[in-house]
């Protein structure tokens, strides 16, 4: 009898233990927004919000912080990768989950995972090899610019390909989730397969396709290295896709260095830090929402 | 021949140029580093430290980095682990649905998505605050810290899909919700767990903006945590921005090495998850 | 007859519908005791009362007294992990856990403390033997327990139960899933097994209650309707819904 009076004990005191640890993560993300904040104080004290925003001037030595450059160049970047990736990667889906064998998806499978394990440095050396001669010898003058290949269009193509791995193994996991009947009766009444994808699988799938792109959104925001190696880094708004850019976490990356030795640098670095926290936190959300309307609208 | 079927084989076609784009692209990463960097691939490479002038194109090898890579990501993957599986067990221990699991996954699913430059940030922020300097230790801690939702969040998803009826079969002899945590769910979810740590370390292995400004660099092989260390993927940029085009070329071999690292990683998982299944109930 | 099991008054409710209704009954010692019902009518969630493995469903009330040798089990106090040692349960689709099949036989005593191997080894070949499973299974007890096939994985999911030393044996449709093959073995072993064990067993087949039945209760939909030795139900039914259900009407 005492020996169970011990059991009791022992699982009482194991999940007091556990909790330890739960909570400590559980922690983390406040923690680190808190202290991204309080780091970045200094900056908003001595700056309107709306100047560091949507001011252009970035001159950190003359104490100039104008954000807008950074955001412009991660929005375009962004941007782009998406454009290219969201149809490929959807596509791919459909192909994966609608009309491939269980053969050709067991095979696959593998692939699409080492996409995902390649590292971002690789992807950037990568893209120096390849995507910047493409785009500074043949893109560039085929539509009349002057470029040296370091430019959004190079960013934005190779993250496009960072983000394949993610969106084809969501989208193809929310199609799964569609209900096998739900085709069937869609075939039952005379569809093609493609009929039936896009009239009711799709339609289905929508807000999980959504969430799918969103988190893909977020991804590709804060990737770093390997557009950091292709993009340029001119601080300037870009007007076209040969352009250079500067995405934000390219400008952390690169500058933390002088970051200490330049006044209110590092708390303009921690103030993009924090921005680029909440534009993923906000996407994360966004894509949570979505996915809870597609788990909705399945039942 | 009408017009559905028509559009049916067009996005048939567009499906299938897709998927040969996203091959294409692993192929062609794969094919393009490899390339490059055949020529440059030593024996030197991968058994010596940078010797002098090596930046300018004299001899060595990244030894440094290959070491430094497996201390930092080794340390990490087992710091994590440490922490990852006590959460993971948290959070499978309820068998009803529990609202603040659930509010607990939202927040892992939040910080899974969060940067890993924003996680080397901050580790940053405390090694500034504590006056400390950029080391193995710290670049350990920032790793261990972002991967961490990560593998907790995979390891919870493994447990999470054994069977209800497993867990019933071990509360209904008389066991206690942890112990069948312990002797049924895990060993039931193993081969996932494993697959999982493996893939964390492959992440850790592979990521530069973490350790970017929280781990230092060294041309030498780190003696003890608070020396500062150096990891392939940074040993591979700063290769790759050195003016020389023969130590241009060692940042593809390089690379080459960290692929074949990545590609055994992904096998071994593979092979892993196959013995460790044995047990397991399909 | 000596009772083992005396429920009083026992009322059941998940998420405010009502499951069983006022359910008093008396349960015979080592006897097995059939209890028969159309399907969905609450068997099973009767039988889950007796080891309380309700308790993990949530949204679930109950009220009432379930005695076992006198002892209200549903009390707060009652010590489930205990309580759960003294019933063993067999469940319909055969769960054996992830280990070997040595190891799934002796999980029950290792979780209870057992530490010494040789008695380890003595209770396996025990429980196997009892069960005609250890010819079987002897030369490969450190095979994994998904090898065997179905009705080898049921009756080691009764050999486990058996390891435990329990008092009551509770069956849920615990031959449904066999083949004819299997279920008469598992039977066998029942009536066996039922010198040393009270049984209880839902079942929705009624030649295999008539087979296997000292002890006989008729659930419906929640109530129980009637309950008795198995030669005066199943002959000469008090009940006009007993007399219905034996003829096939429903169910």
């Amino acid at each position: 009898m005492s020996l169970i009076k011990d059991r009791n004990r022992r699982e009482k005191i194991i999940k007091t233990l556990l909790l330890v640890p739960t909570i400590g993560i559980g922690l983390l993300v406040i923690v680190i927004a808190a202290s991204l904040y309080l780091r970045s104080e200094q900056i908003l004290s001595l700056y309107p919000l709306t100047d560091l925003l949507f001011s252009s001037n970035w001159r950190p030595l003359a104490g100039e912080f104008g954000f807008l450059p950074f955001i412009m160049g991660t929005i375009w970047v962004t941007c782009l990768s998406m454009l290219i990736s969201i149809p490929i990667s959807i596509l791919t889906a459909i192909y994966l989950s609608e009309y491939a064998h269980q053969r050709i998806r067991k095979s696959i499978q593998p692939f699409v995972d080492l996409l995902a394990g390649i590292p971002s440095v690789v992807f950037g050396l990568f893209a120096v090899l390849l995507i910047v001669p493409l785009i500074r010898d043949y893109l560039g003058p085929f539509f009349g610019a002057a470029t040296s290949g370091f430019s959004i269009l190079a960013g934005g193509l190779i993250l496009s390909i960072m983000i394949f791995p993610i969106l084809i193994s969501i989208s193809f996991e929310v199609l799964q989730m569609v209900p096998t009947e739900t085709r069937e009766a869609a075939l039952a009444l005379g569809a093609t397969r493609w009929e039936a994808i896009k009239h009711v699988v799709l339609r289905m799938a929508y807000p999980g396709l959504i969430a799918a792109i969103v988190l893909g959104f977020s991804r590709a925001f804060g990737e770093t290295m390997a557009v950091l190696m292709v993009v340029g880094n001119v601080p300037i708004i870009p007007q076209s896709l040969f352009d250079p850019g500067y995405p934000i976490p390219a400008l952390i990356a690169n500058n933390y260095g002088e970051m200490m030795s330049i006044p209110v640098y590092d708390s303009a670095l921690m103030f993009a830090a924090l921005l680029l926290l909440f534009v993923v936190v906000f996407f994360v959300v966004i894509s949570k929402v979505m996915l809870l309307r597609f788990r909705r609208g399945r039942a | 021949m009408n017009f559905r079927a028509f559009e049916e084989n067009l996005f048939k076609l567009f499906m299938v140029v897709s998927l040969i784009l996203v091959m294409g692209s692993l192929l062609l990463v794969f094919a393009i580093v490899i390339y490059k960097g055949a020529s440059a691939l030593s024996i030197e490479m991968i058994t010596q430290v940078p010797q002098g002038g090596y930046y300018l194109g004299k001899g060595g090898g990244i030894l440094n980095a290959i070491i430094g890579s497996l201390y930092l990501a080794g340390g990490a993957i087992v710091l994590a682990t440490v922490v990852s599986l006590p959460v993971a067990w948290y959070m499978n221990q309820f068998t009803g649905r529990s609202r603040y699991v659930s509010i607990l996954r939202d927040i892992l699913d939040v910080a899974c998505g969060i940067p890993s430059l924003i996680y080397g940030a901050f580790v940053f922020l405390i090694i500034i605050g504590l006056s400390q300097r950029t080391s193995l230790f710290w670049g350990i801690i920032t790793v261990a810290l972002f991967i961490a939702p990560i593998l907790i969040r995979a390891m919870d998803e493994v447990m999470q899909t054994v069977s209800h009826r497993l867990k019933e079969a071990s509360y209904a002899l008389g066991a206690t919700e942890m112990e069948t945590l312990f002797h049924v769910v895990t060993r039931q979810a193993l081969p996932g767990i494993i697959t999982a740590i493996i893939l964390a370390f492959g992440r850790g292995i592979g990521d530069a903006a973490a350790v970017l400004f929280t781990a230092g660099y060294t041309d030498s092989i780190p003696t003890s945590l608070s020396d500062p260390v150096a990891t392939l993927p940074l040993a591979i940029f700063f290769q790759l921005s050195a003016p020389f085009p023969e130590v241009q070329a060692r940042a593809y071999a390089s690379s080459i090495i960290l692929l074949v690292i990545v590609l055994l990683l992904s096998i071994i998982s593979r092979m892993i998850s196959k013995k460790t299944a044995r047990y397991v109930i399909k | 007859m000596e009772t083992h099991i005396e429920i009083r008054n026992y009322n059941l409710s998940i998420d405010g519908k009502e499951i069983l209704k006022n359910i008093t009954l008396e349960i015979p010692k080592n006897q097995i005791t059939a209890i028969i019902g159309p399907s969905g009518c609450g068997k099973s969630t009767l039988l889950r009362s007796m080891n309380r493995m309700n308790d993990l469903v949530e949204g679930l009330k109950y009220t009432g007294t379930i005695k076992i040798d006198g002892n209200n089990i549903l009390n707060k106090d009652q010590d489930v992990i205990s309580l759960r040692r003294m019933t063993g349960m067999i469940s319909q689709t055969p769960n054996p856990l992830p280990m070997s099949i040595f190891d799934n036989v002796i999980y029950g005593p290792k979780i209870h403390g057992l530490k010494d191997k040789k008695a380890m080894s003595q209770i396996v070949e025990q429980c196997l033997t009892r069960v005609g499973l250890w010819n079987e299974v002897a030369d490969r007890l450190s095979d994994p327990a998904s090898k065997l096939s179905l009705g080898q994985q049921q009756r080691l999911c009764l050999a486990r139960s058996l390891a435990n030393e329990p008092e009551v044996l509770l069956c849920d449709e615990t031959t449904s899933a066999l083949d004819p093959i299997s279920a008469k073995i598992i039977e066998k072993e029942l009536i066996e097994l039922k010198k040393d064990y009270t049984i209880l067993f839902v079942t929705h087949i009624l030649r295999q209650a008539k087979r296997l039945a000292d002890h006989v209760v008729f659930l419906y939909f929640g109530e129980v309707i009637e309950a008795g030795p198995a030669e005066e139900v199943f002959v000469h039914p008090k009940d006009p819904r007993t007399q219905q259900y034996l003829e096939g009407v429903f169910g």
